[in-house]
C-alpha cells in the first residue's frame, strides 16, 4: 500500500449529502479486470453528458479542481455497494484524501486499504473547508497525517482524530495480509479449537 | 468455545462475535474468524491476482464457494456471454478457481444463482457463523443469525490468504418491529418503513438485531429480505435469532450439518439468543399493524413513502443539505411536491435481484398476475434469484401464470439490480423494482427506480401505475 504522510494541494468541494458509490464509479466500469483507467470514470454521470463530453458545470472539469488531490463532500460519503472500485478510481484521479462529517463503514474500511485518508469532522469545520475549497484564491490545502492536522491558505489549522492503528499503518503503508499471516500460529489454534466444539463446520472434512 | 456465552449477559451479536475472535489487537481491533467466504466474478480477481504476485495459497478452500453472478446474461445464457470484458471477467473466475482448487458452480449448473440466494440453499449460511463475501447485501445471511457481511476486495485477498478479517467490534442495535402486519405487508415494506425512519446512515458502525412479533412472523425468504437491506441503513450486518423455521430451511441442504452433527447443531443454534438484560447501545421501536406497502419516490432508500401518501414538499425541510437533496431527488425522478404515489405511472418492471428473486417473491408475483395482463406501454420481466428457484417455480407453473400476463421470464442473476448487463433502464424510464438501491443511475443513466415488493411491483405492471396491494387483492 501507498504511504501516506503529507498531502499538499487543491481541495474540490462536491457539497452533496449521502454520496454513494454507484455515484462514485457506476457499474459499466466494474466489469473489467484491471485498475487501471478507472479515474477516468469517477464521478461519471455528474462528470460528461450522454455523449461522453465533460459537463463544463462539474468542479472536477474546472481549472484549478481538475488536479484536485482533496475532496470536501456531505455526510454519509461512499454509502451503498461494496465496490472497491471507488477507492481506485480516486487514487486513479488522483485524490488521496476525503473530508466530510461522516463515512461509511465499508467505504471507509476500503480506502484504509489503499493509502486514502478519510478525515471526518465536524458540521461545522466542514463547512468552513467547504466554502474553502470552492474558491480558487483559498482551495489550496495541506493534509498532514503525522500531526494530524488540515492547514488552510490562510495558514490557520484544523485538528482531526484518527485510530492510533490505522493511522500507522497509513503512515508506513502497511500490507495487512502480511501482518495477520505472521499470526498464523493463533489461527491454526482456533481451527482445532473449533473443529472439536463445532465440527459441521468444517464442511470438507467432517460431514 | 461454549464458555464465553457463560458470563455477562450478551446480545446475539456478542455471542457470535465472541467466539470468532482469533486475538484481540492492542489497539482495539480484533483478529476475527471467518467461517464461510462466498465470491463471485466482480470483486475476487484482484485477491487471487495478489496471491498469484505473493506466492501465496488460498487457506481454507473448504470454506471458500464461487459463483458467477453480476455480470452474466440473464438470456440465452446456453449461448456463452456476448460481452467480451464480463466474458474475460467471468473466465478469470474459472480460472482463479481451478488454480486455487476451490469448488465452483458454474454458469449453466442449476445451483447457480444470486451469490446470497444460493448461499442459504446450498445451506453454507448457518446459524452462529461468520460469512463475508465482496458484496454489500452480505447482510442477508443475517435472516439465519450468521454474523455475515459485506467487504471490499482487498479484505477479500486478506479472507483467502487467512481465512480472517481484521475488524473493529461493531456496536449493538436492536430495531423492535411490534404488532402483527397486516395482509399484504411484507420484509420488504417493512424494511423500507425502518430505513425511512433510521435514514441510510442509522446503523453506521452497528450491528442490527430485529426482534418482534412481526419478524417471527415472516419466513425466511422475508427475513432475507429484511436483512438484505440492512446495509441501506447503514449497517454491515443484520440478525435475526434462528428458531424452528431455520432449522427447517436448513435441514438436508448441501452444507447444512449431516445426521451425525444435526441434533448437536440445532441444540448449539438453540442458544444464539440475546441474554436477558443484555445491552444494546441504540434501541428503535416500530409499529407494524398500522404500516402501508411503501414506495420509494427519491434517489435513496430512506426517500419513502406508503403508497397510501403523497411525494413530499422540499420546502417542508429545514436543514440545507436536505433540502436540496430532496429538491434535486425530484428533479431527477420527474415528480412534483404532493404528488400522490398511487398514481405515479411506470413502463418498466422488475422482479429480481438479492432482496426479492426467491420462490415466495415469485409466488407472489405470480398471485398477482394470475389471470390478468400487464398494461399497455410496460414490459415486465421477472428473474428468478437462482437456478433451484427457476425450476421450483417453472415445477409449480409460476412461470406459465407469469408469462401468459405478459412478463418475460428469464435466466438466474443480478441482472437490472445493478444493470452490469444489458438489463438496464432507457434515460427517463421509470421502474417499479424489488431491487435494493434507488440511486441516480443504478439500473442504467437517467433511469428512474421505485422500489417496492414483488406484489406491488407486479400489481403496477397490470395497472400502469402503482396500486395498493390491499385493494387490489381484495
Amino acid at each position: 500500500m501507498k504511504k501516506f504522510t503529507q498531502l499538499k494541494g487543491t481541495a474540490a468541494a462536491i457539497d452533496k449529502i449521502n454520496i454513494d458509490t454507484d455515484q462514485i464509479i457506476p457499474k459499466q466500469y466494474l466489469t473489467a479486470i484491471t485498475k487501471a483507467g478507472l479515474g477516468k470514470g469517477l464521478f461519471h454521470d455528474f462528470r460528461y453528458d450522454m455523449n461522453d463530453d465533460e459537463l463544463p458545470d462539474f468542479v472536477l472539469n474546472q481549472d484549478p479542481w481538475k488536479n484536485a488531490k482533496i475532496l470536501v463532500s456531505g455526510e454519509n460519503f461512499g454509502c451503498g455497494s461494496s465496490r472497491e472500485h471507488a477507492p481506485w478510481s480516486l487514487n486513479d484521479f488522483g485524490i488521496r484524501c476525503v473530508i466530510a462529517p461522516s463515512f461509511a463503514d465499508i467505504f471507509f474500511n476500503n480506502c484504509s486499504k489503499n493509502g486514502i485518508l478519510l478525515i471526518a469532522l465536524s458540521e461545522k469545520d466542514v463547512n468552513v473547508l467547504m466554502n474553502d475549497a470552492k474558491h480558487p484564491a483559498t482551495c489550496s490545502m495541506i493534509v498532514d497525517l503525522l500531526d494530524q492536522t488540515v492547514t488552510r491558505s490562510n495558514s490557520s489549522t484544523i485538528q482531526f482524530t484518527i485510530d492510533a492503528s490505522l493511522k500507522y499503518r497509513l503512515l508506513n503503508g502497511l500490507d495487512d495480509i502480511e501482518l495477520t499471516l505472521l499470526q498464523s500460529d493463533h489461527i491454526k489454534v482456533f481451527e482445532e479449537k473449533q473443529k472439536l466444539s463445532h465440527p459441521w463446520l468444517y464442511y470438507g472434512e467432517s460431514n | 468455545m461454549d464458555d464465553v456465552y457463560k458470563s455477562t449477559p450478551k446480545t446475539l451479536f456478542d455471542k457470535i462475535w465472541d467466539s470468532h475472535v482469533v486475538l484481540e489487537n492492542d489497539d482495539g481491533t480484533s483478529l476475527i474468524y471467518i467461517d464461510m467466504h462466498l465470491t463471485h466474478e466482480v470483486t475476487s480477481w484482484t485477491g487471487f491476482e495478489y496471491l498469484r504476485d505473493t506466492g501465496k495459497l488460498v487457506r481454507r478452500t473448504d470454506k471458500t464457494l464461487a459463483v458467477p453472478d453480476h455480470s452474466i446474461p440473464t438470456i440465452n445464457q446456453a449461448e456463452g456471454i456476448n460481452d467480451p470484458i464480463a466474458r474475460e471477467q467471468v473466465e478469470a473466475l474459472i480460472k482463479n478457481t481451478e488454480d486455487f482448487k476451490i469448488p465452483y458452480i458454474p454458469l449453466l449448473d442449476i445451483r447457480q444463482g444470486i451469490v446470497h440466494v444460493i448461499g442459504p440453499e446450498q445451506g453454507v449460511t448457518q446459524p452462529g457463523s461468520t460469512l463475508v463475501c465482496g458484496d454489500s447485501h452480505t447482510a442477508t445471511h443475517g435472516a439465519f443469525g450468521c454474523l455475515a457481511f459485506g467487504i471490499g476486495s482487498s479484505e477479500v485477498g486478506h479472507v483467502l490468504a487467512t481465512q480472517t478479517l481484521i475488524q473493529r467490534r461493531p456496536k449493538n442495535m436492536k430495531i423492535e418491529i411490534h404488532g402483527k402486519a397486516g395482509a399484504g405487508i411484507t420484509g420488504k415494506d417493512i424494511i423500507l418503513s425502518v430505513i425511512g425512519q433510521i435514514g441510510t446512515a442509522g446503523g453506521t458502525g452497528h450491528v442490527i438485531e430485529y426482534v418482534g412479533q412481526s419478524i417471527n412472523d415472516l419466513s425466511m425468504e422475508g427475513r432475507m429480505t429484511l436483512c438484505n437491506m440492512t446495509i441501506e441503513g447503514g449497517a454491515r450486518a443484520g440478525l435475526i435469532a434462528p428458531d424452528e423455521k431455520t432449522f427447517e430451511y436448513l435441514k438436508n441442504k448441501n452444507y447444512a450439518p449431516n445426521s451425525d452433527h444435526w441434533e448437536k447443531a440445532k441444540d448449539f443454534w438453540k442458544s444464539l439468543r440475546t441474554d436477558e438484560g443484555a445491552k444494546y447501545d441504540k434501541i428503535v421501536s416500530l409499529d407494524a399493524k398500522n404500516l402501508a406497502p411503501q414506495v420509494t419516490w427519491g434517489t435513496s432508500p430512506e426517500n419513502v413513502a406508503p403508497v397510501t401518501g403523497h411525494v413530499p414538499d422540499p420546502n417542508q425541510i429545514e436543514n440545507n443539505q436536505e433540502r436540496n437533496s430532496v429538491s434535486e431527488a425530484l428533479e431527477y425522478m420527474d415528480l412534483k411536491p404532493g404528488h400522490p404515489i398511487n398514481e405515479i405511472g411506470i413502463s418498466r418492471v422488475f422482479i429480481g435481484s438479492c432482496t426479492n428473486s426467491r420462490i415466495e417473491d415469485i409466488r407472489a408475483a405470480a398471485e398477482v398476475a394470475q389471470g390478468q395482463k400487464i398494461a399497455n406501454g410496460v414490459s415486465a420481466m421477472v428473474v428468478p434469484g437462482s437456478g433451484l428457484v427457476k425450476k421450483q417455480a417453472e415445477k409449480e407453473g409460476l412461470d406459465k401464470i407469469l408469462k401468459e400476463a405478459g412478463f418475460e421470464w428469464r435466466e438466474p442473476g443480478c441482472s437490472m439490480c445493478i444493470a452490469m448487463n444489458d438489463d438496464r433502464l432507457a434515460p427517463g424510464e421509470r421502474c417499479a423494482s424489488t431491487s435494493n438501491r434507488n440511486f441516480k443511475g443504478r439500473q442504467g443513466r437517467g433511469g428512474r427506480t421505485h422500489l417496492v415488493s414483488p406484489a406491488m411491483a407486479a400489481a403496477a405492471a397490470i395497472k400502469g401505475h402503482f396500486v395498493d396491494i390491499r385493494d387490489f387483492m381484495a
